[in-house]
């Protein structure tokens, strides 16, 4: 197990801390003996073949699952405990959109914005952000993946989330749109950000920490300078 | 272990944000119903299945029966399974779009007291048996009660009530339950109907007095009285467990 501590000053106080995260499913490990820290504003980058556990890394911070053992802070509370005190500062993009299908774009982000105390001029502003003001009428099963993808960027960052969990956030987007929502979703973003990704090298240039999972457990912790040529391809062999 | 030590400098300063405050329960409660009745609306998917379920079920006993007309216990028994298992539909359907959707997750992420979910499904359930029994009491009275329903309406608008809201908290609590596990269609029901069976004796013995042929007698009031006691206590228990249904 490896614990990358990052020193010095104020700016760098830790937004996420893990110490021996564990997470089972049944009889199945889906993460142990996960540990790291991670200084506001930064971007851990979690590389992994499939099955390595990022995604259940993603819910266990977003407060969905409740981890089995070890310690996880969060923006300073600690989960699942203090989960209610941070869950209106997280943006989750999954897999899923967390969107209703026969819903249009519009009306699913104004429920969100209501959930979230939001008003709804925020609502135009996310559609605008993402270029999806001139369909946001249609229900959301009438768009393309990409577009679903944007409306749900959209709908993530809706309440302006100080920690933004992000899964492959860049899928199904075309270059046109990847550069759109970077502004949102980016390292730019100014959010402390968990990105997963199968992307080395995209993966490892918006990184400032680097995690490699395999099979739950934690194989690699760096700086994401100090990532050589083959690190990353070395977790998918 | 080992333990590394570095500095790195952030990728951007992080931004310091205002927070909306968190919106009351009342306002997440109108927001989920508005979402709810949206889909709905747009699916279609209880209701109308409700309706259909207890129209046919009527027809199927009345030539199950043999008879063109009842009354009384009878009556009041057909009416009460008819509307229990069309019941059952809507509280199947409950939370399947959230399952499915990722509705659950997004609640889950939000700010807000979960009882809301509770208060609003309960409610959008209780709305569904309103509309539903808007077409299937009209329609027992038409195809298979003997005496008329003019009369007997008042109180049987009571029954109908209160059984609605135990069914409604019931059918809400069983179905967030049910929801997450793989056989929700069968652990559905098989949850639901020993809690409702109750309810059902409750309101068919408070509906039989209206529906005999010797004219509207009022309802037996303790079997009304059971049955808004029933509600109050699943009411309570709903509302101290729900969270805990919603944890994973």
């Amino acid at each position: 197990m490896t614990v990358l501590v990052m020193s010095d000053s104020a700016s760098l106080t830790p937004a996420l801390q893990l110490e021996d995260l564990e997470r089972h499913y049944g009889e199945r490990v889906a993460l142990s003996d996960v540990s790291l820290s991670l200084p506001a504003g930064q971007t851990l980058v979690v590389f992994g073949p499939n099955g390595a556990g990022k995604t259940t890394l993603l819910r266990v911070l977003a407060t969905l699952l409740r981890p089995h053992a070890g310690k996880v802070r969060l923006l300073g509370k600690e989960l699942p405990r203090e989960g209610w005190a941070v869950r209106g500062r997280i943006g989750l993009l999954g897999h899923a959109p967390l969107l209703y299908r026969e819903l249009s774009a519009e009306e699913n982000l104004r429920f969100h914005a209501r959930l979230h105390g939001v008003g709804e001029l925020r609502v135009a502003e996310v559609l605008k952000a993402v270029g999806m003001e001139g369909r946001s009428g249609e229900p959301v099963k009438m768009l393309s993946r990409g577009m679903l993808q944007r409306v749900a960027v959209a709908r993530a960052v809706l309440h302006e989330p100080e920690v933004l969990l992000l899964d492959e956030p860049y899928a199904n987007l075309d270059p046109a749109a990847r550069e759109q929502v970077t502004g949102l979703i980016g390292a730019g973003s100014g959010c402390t950000r968990v990105v997963c990704s199968h992307d080395p090298s995209g993966g490892v240039a918006e990184a400032d920490v680097v995690l490699g999972l395999r099979e739950g457990r934690q194989v690699m912790l760096k700086l994401a300078r100090d990532v050589r040529e083959g690190d990353i391809a070395g977790l998918y062999r | 272990m080992s333990t590394g030590s570095a500095t790195h400098p952030p990728s951007t300063p992080p931004t310091i944000r205002v927070h909306p405050r968190p919106p009351g329960v009342a306002a997440v409660v109108l927001a989920l119903l508005r979402k709810e009745f949206l889909v709905e609306l747009r699916t279609l998917e209880s209701v109308p299945g409700m309706a259909l379920f207890a129209v046919s079920t009527f027809v199927v006993f009345h030539f199950a029966l043999d008879a063109t007309s009842v009354s009384g216990k009878e009556a009041s028994g057909v009416l009460w399974v008819t509307l229990l298992f069309a019941a059952m539909l809507g509280v199947n359907r409950l939370f399947v779009a959230d399952a499915e959707q990722g509705g659950f997750d997004a609640f889950l992420l939000a700010p807000v007291d979960r009882s809301a979910l509770l208060i609003a499904k309960a409610l959008a359930l209780l709305a569904y048996l309103v509309v539903f029994e808007l077409v299937a009491v009209p329609a027992f009275g038409l195809l298979l009660l003997e005496p008329s329903l003019g009369q007997s309406m008042p109180d049987l608008l009571a029954v109908l009530a209160l059984a609605d809201i135990g069914i409604a908290v019931i059918g809400t609590l069983v179905a967030a339950l049910a929801v997450q596990t793989r056989a929700r269609d069968l652990l559905g029901p098989l949850l639901a109907l020993p809690l409702l069976v109750p309810i059902v004796i409750g309101a068919a013995k408070a509906s039989a007095p209206l529906l005999a042929i010797t004219g509207a007698g009022g309802s037996p009031t303790r079997w009304l009285l059971g049955l808004a006691l029933y509600d109050l206590v699943f009411g309570l228990i709903a509302y101290a467990v729900f969270d805990f249904l919603l944890e994973d």
